[in-house]
């Protein structure tokens, strides 16, 4: 067993590939301590030797954020284990694409599940010491389908734009308490998520960014790591969008 | 062992950032030591920790002074503290 760390300890759900493996690995770069999580015990163990491979103090663990008891279970450990987290990024997010007239209620109810419940309890359940502590740091990763739609993810841009709301109502609650909520809403960004995409699709997706090229992770990682940053105490309740400028608000 | 008063205000002493002194058992929490609504979430959630039991908030809401939490507490806590 590891003793607790005197380094500041970062939570990064969905932390195995994509988005939230580049962030995990920029927070630990920064000096974090980082625990990042994954849903099979494969992943988080290839989070475990990935952070070793490169030289980040931290780990991976097995969460399914849509399981209370399991979430509950996980944050008693990691407070006893290694310490509260003062930073934690929610980026753990699924889809469940289908135009509306055809969407299923199960695919509604898991985006909502993954994408916004967990995030709310999740938030709740860190908070408490962030308040403690008088310092924290909760970065929610968006979309920017959130803002602007996206045909086909009705259910995950009511998602999005729930959690857009969700942390600005709680920006306003722990503001005064030097605790900060933020969101960074990618644009379309290369992963595993957007491989899939047609070259005819691509094609007419960077048609529509000004930047004329899809983003990547290590672009929407710098942001978060910013917003994550003791220099970004005075930024609180905004969202950070990362986007090669398609949508600018 | 301190007696239930005298841990009540600690802990209001520690989580308000009061003087001891201000804490007497008629203050209130907002009105005399400037608690605002999380502050009073939060006392709360440090009586519920610093005497193992829980607050419903129906009850909560109730605690409005320092006398209110201790005999609150005193009525409630479990019997291996009494």
């Amino acid at each position: 067993m590891e003793a607790r760390t005197d380094k500041t300890v970062a939570l990064v759900t969905g932390g195995s590939r994509g988005i939230g493996q580049e962030v995990a690995r920029v927070l630990g770069r920064d000096g974090n301590f980082v625990i990042a999580t994954a849903t099979s015990s494969k992943g988080a163990e290839a989070i475990t030797a990935d952070f070793a491979a490169i030289g980040i103090q931290g780990l991976g663990v097995v969460l399914d954020v849509t399981d209370d008891v399991a979430m509950d279970d996980c944050l008693k450990q990691i407070q006893s284990q290694y310490g509260a987290p003062a930073i934690l990024v929610n980026n753990a997010g699924i889809t469940r694409d289908q135009l509306l007239l055809r969407m299923k209620d199960e695919d509604w109810d898991a985006v909502m599940a993954t994408n916004l419940r967990a995030v709310y309890r999740l938030s709740k359940i860190c908070v408490r010491d962030m308040l403690k502590a008088r310092f924290g740091r909760i970065i929610n990763i968006t979309s920017v389908v959130g803002s602007m739609g996206n045909a086909g993810q009705s259910n995950y841009a009511a998602a999005k734009a729930g959690v857009a709301g969700f942390t600005r109502a709680m920006a306003r609650e722990v503001a005064a308490r030097q605790v900060t909520v933020n969101c960074v809403a990618p644009g379309f960004i290369t992963t595993d998520m957007t491989e899939g995409l047609s070259e005819a699709h691509k094609e007419a997706l960077l048609q529509q960014i000004p930047a004329g090229r899809l983003g990547a992770v290590a672009d929407v990682a710098g942001a978060v790591a910013y917003l994550a940053s003791p220099q970004a105490g005075y930024v609180t309740g905004q969202i950070l969008h990362v986007n090669g400028g398609m949508w600018m608000g | 062992m301190e007696n239930v008063a005298e841990r009540v205000k600690k802990v209001v002493v520690e989580q308000l950032g009061v003087n001891e002194d201000e804490v007497t058992n008629e203050a209130s929490f907002v009105d005399d030591l400037g608690a605002d609504s999380l502050d009073t979430v939060e006392l709360v959630m440090a009586l519920e920790e610093e005497f193992d039991c829980e607050i419903p908030d129906e009850e909560a809401e109730k605690i409005a002074t320092v006398q209110q939490a201790i005999d609150y507490v005193t009525a409630h806590m479990p019997a291996k503290d009494a």
